[in-house]
């Protein structure tokens, strides 16, 4: 026990000594979400530029009044197709001889796709019911009964989450805060394994009496302790600062991103066994954290093909994301993310065993 | 005298390569034994086994007689290895803290003994600065005061005098002699050989086999030259024309 924590003592003075990389494990994750906050919060509302040609003034002035819309008229449908072409408008309307309509989506934004067919099956009814509401008007005047169309109603808003400002950014928040703990801790404490390797401090210290699980767990306590604190900066900064709200505990937030630096440390700890450069170690994040931020969630999972979600189930981020969402963004406690953390700590297990057995490599006993 | 170290028939293969071809060696208190071979010629494996990082494929390595790898003897060695392994960003006090505190050192003995070492090595002046600013010579002396640590009654040092100056050399060889008188066991390999014209016994590793095991002067006599650098040559070129 003195040695794991002696260990874990001199890990945590080399870091204290190592400003720059503490600057990367503390200040580029505020850095980061700063950045994505400004990011998301400008393009959370997608205008669309539609242009018509030769429709009816009725469909003109309802896409006009639409909000987030901005209606071009040209005379010819090739005028509007160059103007499409030229990236100066998103869609062209045209109506056809028989009356109906066609519509050209440039397609190269689908979320603008998907809001100008919104916005026209809107316009589509709209003009439907007016037509309705008139005929109806006119045919209760013939009969000489008044219409009644029903009163004014008031719509009142509330939201589970957050408030009307809320972007998506509130949505991929809490996964992002569990990747910066997974990418950064992953990434130092592999070198810092790989550097003992190459130094050869490893096997100086394998030349004492000291346990290979003394080793491991002596890493595992000094990363933990730069988890809380990554994690207390990182909540402490969303929640003051860029004023995402936190439905659940922070305590919980903290378990969670302990037991994902764990498993990042162990799985760090293993990779590094399998590098012999610093250069090497950096050549496994897009095979190794990559694929964790692409499964996290990030993309909906349930949409996924059913092998792509096998993967999914076996990386570690995923269920660290999900258990991280549940509580930021659904406020739930310990027993709605208890699974999670159990599936985190199997990873762990696992990974241990294997770190520990793996130093055998480098001493036989 | 005690024996600490006795190899018997060691033998060791990576992949189809053959190390070593039935190694016996052995080691007492109060004696320097020098390892001098060619580079390749097994020295490291030599040293690896006596340590407990490799295990011998044939044989068996015996050190303070029980069996190796042992992880409990190592609390009674001392190593040093070629590089010089510091934690370059600790002081010099935080590397020999941590290790004395790896080797299983009381705490309440922890200062005396760093005091000693240091001492040893004259590095007293400079036990409070970091590593990272330590010269070439420092840092191996720095490097053998943390293999000095707890006075080990076995002391293993692989190429301990390579790349320093003459006068830090002898220093530290005047400090093996010490060591030595003192009743310490004494493993070396070196690739300088008036080194091994000073110590009690010199065994020669080339390719894999142990072919001469004897005291300097005995070996020249036996070779008929009158160096060790001589008979390292001869023993080569003879094995050569085997």
């Amino acid at each position: 026990m003195t040695r794991t924590f002696a260990i874990a003592k001199r890990i945590l003075t080399e870091l204290l000594h190592d400003k720059r990389t503490l600057a990367m494990i503390f200040i580029a994750p505020m850095l980061i979400l700063t950045l994505m906050n400004y990011v998301f919060n400008i393009t959370s509302s997608t205008s669309v530029d539609i242009a018509t040609v030769h429709v009816e003034q009725q469909m003109d002035q309802g896409l006009a009044k639409t909000k987030n819309v901005n209606v071009k008229h040209y005379d010819s449908k090739e005028a509007a197709d160059s103007a499409l072409k030229d990236q100066k408008v998103d869609a062209v309307l045209s109506q056809t001889s028989d009356g109906n309509y066609d519509i050209f989506y440039a397609n190269t934004d689908s979320s603008k796709t998907a809001a100008t067919r919104k916005i026209l099956a809107n316009v589509f009814t709209q003009n439907k019911l007016s037509g309705l509401s008139q005929q109806v008007a006119t045919l209760s005047q013939r009969v000489g009964v008044q219409p009644n169309l029903g009163s004014n109603f008031n719509l009142n808003e509330s939201y589970s989450y957050g408030d009307k400002d809320t972007t998506f950014f509130a949505s991929i928040m809490p996964i992002f805060m569990g990747f910066f703990v997974f990418l950064f801790v992953f990434l130092i404490s592999g070198v810092s394994l790989l550097k003992e390797r190459t130094k050869g401090t490893l096997s100086r210290l394998l030349a004492t009496p000291v346990r290979r699980s003394e080793i491991i767990y002596g890493y595992m306590l000094s990363y933990s302790v730069i988890a809380i604190l990554q994690t207390a900066i990182i909540v402490f900064f969303t929640i003051s600062v860029l004023n995402v709200e936190v439905l659940g505990s922070v305590w919980n937030l903290l378990l969670i991103n302990i037991l994902l630096a764990l498993v990042a440390l162990a799985l760090g700890l293993l990779v590094s066994t399998l590098a012999s450069s610093e250069f090497q170690m950096i050549q496994f994040i897009p095979v190794v954290v990559v694929p964790q931020l692409i499964f996290s969630g990030i993309i909906p999972l349930n949409t996924m093909a059913d092998w792509a979600q096998v993967i999914g189930d076996c990386l570690p981020m995923k269920y660290a994301s999900n258990a991280m969402t549940e509580v930021v963004l659904h406020g739930q406690g310990f027993g709605q993310i208890w699974t999670d953390l159990l599936a985190l700590f199997i990873f762990l297990v696992l990974l241990t065993a294997g770190n520990i057995f793996g130093l055998r490599r480098y001493r036989k006993v | 005298m005690k024996e600490v170290i006795k190899l018997e028939k060691i033998a060791k293969s990576f992949g189809n390569h053959q190390v070593l071809k039935d190694v016996d060696l052995s080691l007492s208190t109060g004696e320097i034994l020098c390892l001098l071979g060619p580079s390749g010629a097994g020295k490291s494996t030599v040293i690896n086994i006596t340590l407990g990082v490799e295990k011998a494929d044939g044989g068996t390595a015996y050190v303070f007689d029980e069996v190796m790898p042992k992880r409990e003897l190592l609390g009674k060695l001392g190593y040093m290895a070629q590089s010089d392994a510091l934690y370059e960003s600790l002081t010099a006090r935080g590397n020999l803290t941590f290790f004395a505190e790896m080797r299983g050192i009381a705490k309440d003995q922890l200062a005396a003994e760093i005091e000693r070492v240091t001492d040893i090595v004259s590095l007293t002046d400079a036990l409070d600065q970091e590593v990272s600013g330590f010269s070439g010579g420092m840092k191996r002396r720095l490097s053998l005061a943390i293999s000095l640590l707890g006075n080990p009654e076995l002391m293993i040092l692989d190429e301990p005098t390579v790349g320093i100056d003459p006068a830090l050399r002898r220093q530290i060889w005047s400090e093996l002699y010490k060591m030595r008188d003192q009743g310490h066991a004494i493993l070396v390999t070196t690739h300088v050989m008036d080194e091994a014209e000073l110590v009690d016994r010199v065994g020669l590793l080339m390719g894999g086999r142990l072919i001469a095991n004897d005291g300097p002067k005995e070996l020249e006599a036996q070779y008929q030259v009158n160096t060790i650098e001589d008979v390292f040559l001869k023993a080569e070129e003879e094995g050569q024309n085997d």
